[in-house]
């Protein structure tokens, strides 16, 4: 039984195939890369996995179960959480407030939620900033608020979505350390990025898309020497 | 664990001051005043718990309202049931309303949802004007009063309020709250994070019409009559429960009991021609003009609601409670830090 | 047969009028995103403009319109310029406040009509105000026949502002995206305060073109309000040919109501086909049209 998989994601938006037969599957575990051009279908794949659009052909299975039907707050339940690429702070709540409301999930008393938000911020390196609202944080520390509230979940796979854009190298590195220490934890990801040397230096495979169809896959040096790949992101005379 | 005990204790002291007050007033009119502003507080904490926490704003809120009176004064009306058991079915009555029409309306958003309530507020309005034999149309509902004295009325409405409070300080704190505030702030991030908004409108929904249910069927009990265009009054109840929610300060615990004591206070203000003062230097001083002043005061308390509905909003946006930082900078001259 | 074309026309005169006030409140809508819960009220003050210069000046109803539509541009410039831009800066914890601004507008603006003349009913009476014409069993009343007539110009004068002028263009892009029309060189704080005073001028017109038709008094702008978002959200927030359609569906339904079903049923049939529109039809009739 496979900890996750995608098979054969279909969504259309009006006349236009956003995802076309996308399939994937993700070992537990592991760092999953998913990487293509802007517009390729990256999120809209995302948006399938999580509920937010419904599939019009495909399906998703988690843990040996069909997901894909389910509504959204019900797949975070099971275990899938994610981040949004246009951060979703809940603003005029303290970043303390944002992961209680986020630990409520899994534990049902103030006290146990309280501590469990504590632990996540601190995993994640919030603590310094817990009291402040929310929407007074810059984008760095927006993007890592959105990861620690999924994190709260206690999520047994995580869905990041382009974590890493906006930020300067000093935020990146540490960003890439803090996707690493949530693997190390026990959480599959799969992540969105832009961003090559990312992507390239934490996945374990990576999946490649363009136009909503799947171009390669494979390890990060397999993909990066496939010519479909160079084809979408440099054009055709470079590859 | 100070600040915390701080907290308690104005409004212990007020809550205190309400209990003795009927001994203190000298004329039953005050009394009758501040039995309206508790039902005020009942009805804008209420309003404000689905509208300020949980971000679904209500302009038609005498929906709920007048289907708590109904409640009270059909059930007396029709079968001669006590209107104090109806007291219990008002609350009832409007959450039984409220949910159906939060059903429907589950998936509109921000003013959508606004308009919707409007709308609600509207129908039964008119339904109830004409569903005659049901409820007398338009002639509505008399019934007679239990008790003679305002007294036994003030001390249950001063419970009801209490209890309103309580619960509403229990449900902010709670995993409640926090879901009701996550759903306002970004609804599809809630979502995401295990949250059932569906569930947690509707909950929100029934709890912000319980309160103003039971407040209208006290009202109902209070008042001995009421009829289609009282109690489903879109600016007498609707529009002045927004006010109430947005004057003191919506998202805030006890910003409607402030709203709902500027609320009482201007219209007072306004119908005493400015508290008798007008009266009293157009006696000592025998000038026409302020008799003529007087009157023009106590006929103007519509226009006074609708200019403070202004002044609010463009200078207080976040209420008395919610802009107090502001106001203590401005008039008091505190320094705040940053 | 002739019931139900008598009351057919009858609606579809009463909602060629309904449409202006429809429009005047899509366009602020599509434009600044607010609810204008205030549109009846400026009607309300438009009528009253009339009465006045019907019965002090002699002037007739449809004369006024050349003074009522002015006058009530103005007011609505000064209302957004005074009253609402500066709200479109704050942040609240409740994003209503210029919907709750405009219904303290519409409060202010009842009380103050109320002040000045009472809350007598009055009323604008030309000799035409009870004329009717037949044509085969038909009748129509003259009044509302000749509005009818003077609101589809108007709302014919509306869309080639629209479409074919700078300025409608100008308006057209701001409501699309405030921000790409701002980077398109458009001023959009002035659009905004020119909208509003559209708005209200095309309210004026209805109410003008009412006067000889309706009682007159204070509280008869409230009612038009909720007319006005029933007909703006009938016909799709900011389109002004939804608007049309709306004005017409309610006009006849408000006319189909009392015939069949009973005078008390005026209103709440109204309310009835909003709540259904909104539930089942979200987007109003906006998706057949392109403005």
């Amino acid at each position: 039984m496979s900890f996750f998989k995608a098979d054969n994601l279909v969504k259309h938006f009006g006349g236009l195939a956003a995802v076309n037969n996308v399939s994937f599957e993700v070992r537990k575990g592991e760092i999953f890369g998913l990487i293509g051009p802007n517009g390729s279908g990256k999120t809209t794949t995302f948006n399938l996995i999580s509920g937010i659009h419904r599939l019009n052909s495909g399906k998703v299975i988690f843990k040996g179960q069909e997901i894909h039907r389910l509504p959204t707050h019900k797949i975070c339940k099971l275990g899938i959480g994610r981040t949004f690429q246009v951060v979703k702070p809940l603003g005029r709540m303290t970043v303390l407030d944002n992961v209680i409301a986020a630990a409520f999930v899994r534990v049902n008393t103030m006290r146990e939620a309280r501590e469990l938000a504590l632990q996540t911020i601190d995993f994640c390196g919030l603590l310094p900033v817990q009291n402040l609202l929310a929407k007074s944080l810059p984008i760095a520390w927006r993007k890592r608020l959105e990861i620690t509230r999924a994190m709260a979940t206690r999520p047994d796979l995580l869905l990041l979505d382009e974590t890493s854009a906006g930020l300067n190298p000093t935020e990146l590195l540490k960003a890439i350390e803090l996707i690493k220490k949530i693997r190390d934890s026990g959480t599959t990801v799969i992540i969105i990025e832009h961003i090559m040397h990312v992507i390239m230096s934490i996945s374990d495979r990576i999946h490649a898309i363009n136009f909503g169809q799947t171009i390669g896959e494979g390890t990060p040096q397999e993909v990066a020497q496939n010519k479909a790949v160079i084809e979408a992101y440099l054009g055709t005379d470079y590859a | 664990m100070l600040s915390e005990m701080k907290k308690n204790l104005y409004p212990l002291i007020f809550l205190l001051a309400l209990a003795v007050f009927p001994f203190l007033a000298r004329e039953e009119y005050y009394e009758h005043l501040v039995i309206l502003f508790m039902m005020w507080v009942i009805i804008g904490s209420s309003w404000n718990l689905l509208a300020g926490y949980t971000g679904r704003v209500s302009f038609g809120h005498a929906a709920f309202f007048g289907s708590g009176a109904y409640a009270a004064g059909l059930l007396t009306y029709h079968y001669g049931i006590s209107p104090w058991w109806g007291m219990a079915t008002g609350g009832l009555l409007a959450t039984a309303v409220a949910f159906p029409f939060g059903w429907i309306t589950f998936r509109l958003r921000g003013a959508y949802f606004a308009l919707a309530t409007l709308a609600l507020n509207e129908v039964l309005k008119d339904a109830a004007k004409i569903a005659e034999p049901l409820t007398n149309g338009m002639v509505g509902i008399l019934i007679m009063p239990t008790f003679s004295s305002k007294l036994p009325y003030y001390y249950i409405i001063m419970a009801m309020m209490v209890l309103t409070i309580l619960c509403m300080r229990l449900t902010v704190h709670s995993k409640l709250g926090y879901y009701f505030v996550s759903i306002r702030e970004d609804q599809d991030a809630a979502e995401s994070m295990g949250i059932n908004t569906t569930r947690y409108k509707m909950i929100s929904l029934g709890i912000g019409t319980f309160w103003t249910g039971l407040a209208g069927a006290f009202y109902m009990n209070y008042m001995g009559f009421i009829d289609p265009s009282v109690v489903f009054s879109l600016q007498d109840i609707s529009i002045a429960a927004v006010l109430v929610g947005i004057v003191g300060g919506a998202g805030t615990i006890y910003g409607p009991a402030v709203g709902a004591f500027v609320m009482i206070a201007v219209q007072e203000f306004f119908r005493s021609g400015f508290f008798g003062v007008f009266k009293y230097f157009g006696d000592k001083t025998g000038s026409a003009a302020f008799a003529t002043l007087s009157e023009f005061v106590k006929s103007a308390h519509a226009l006074g609601f609708g200019l403070l509905v202004i002044f609010v909003i463009l200078l207080l946006p976040n209420g008395i409670v919610g802009d107090w930082g502001k106001i203590k900078k401005r008039v008091f001259r505190v320094k705040t830090v940053g | 047969m002739d019931v139900f074309l008598q009351t057919l026309v009858a609606g579809i005169l009463k909602g060629g009028l309904y449409a202006l006030i429809g429009m005047g409140m899509t366009l602020i809508m599509g434009v600044m995103g607010i609810i204008n819960l205030a549109q009846g009220q400026l009607m309300m003050v438009s009528m009253y403009i009339t009465y006045v210069l019907f019965s002090v000046f002699k002037i007739d109803p449809y004369l006024s319109l050349l003074i009522a539509m002015p006058a009530l541009f103005l007011l609505g410039v000064l209302i957004q310029r005074q009253l609402l831009n500066p709200l479109m800066k704050v942040e609240t914890i409740l994003p209503h406040n210029q919907v709750l601004m405009t219904v303290g507008i519409g409060m202010v603006l009842t009380e103050v009509i109320r002040f000045i003349f009472k809350s007598d009913y009055r009323s604008v009476s030309t000799t035409y105000s009870n004329q009717t014409f037949f044509l085969g069993h038909i009748s129509f009343s003259v009044a509302l026949t000749v509005a009818f007539f003077i609101a589809v110009a108007f709302t014919l004068a509306m869309f080639w502002f629209l479409m074919k002028t700078d300025l409608g263009r100008s308006i057209r892009a701001t409501a699309q995206d405030k921000d790409a029309a701002t980077l398109m060189g458009v001023n959009t704080a002035r659009i905004t305060v020119i909208t509003f005073g559209l708005g209200s001028a095309l309210a004026a017109c209805a109410g003008t073109l009412l006067a000889p038709v309706f009682y007159i008094f204070p509280d008869i702008g409230g009612p038009f309000t909720s007319k006005a978002f029933v007909i703006t959200i009938l016909g799709g927030l900011g389109s002004t040919v939804g608007a049309i359609f709306g004005g017409l569906t309610l006009g006849i339904a408000e006319s189909m109501g009392p015939t069949y079903l009973g005078m008390d049923y005026e209103n709440i049939i109204g309310m009835v086909i909003f709540v259904l529109v909104l539930v089942f039809l979200p987007s109003g009739f906006k998706r057949l049209t392109k403005i």
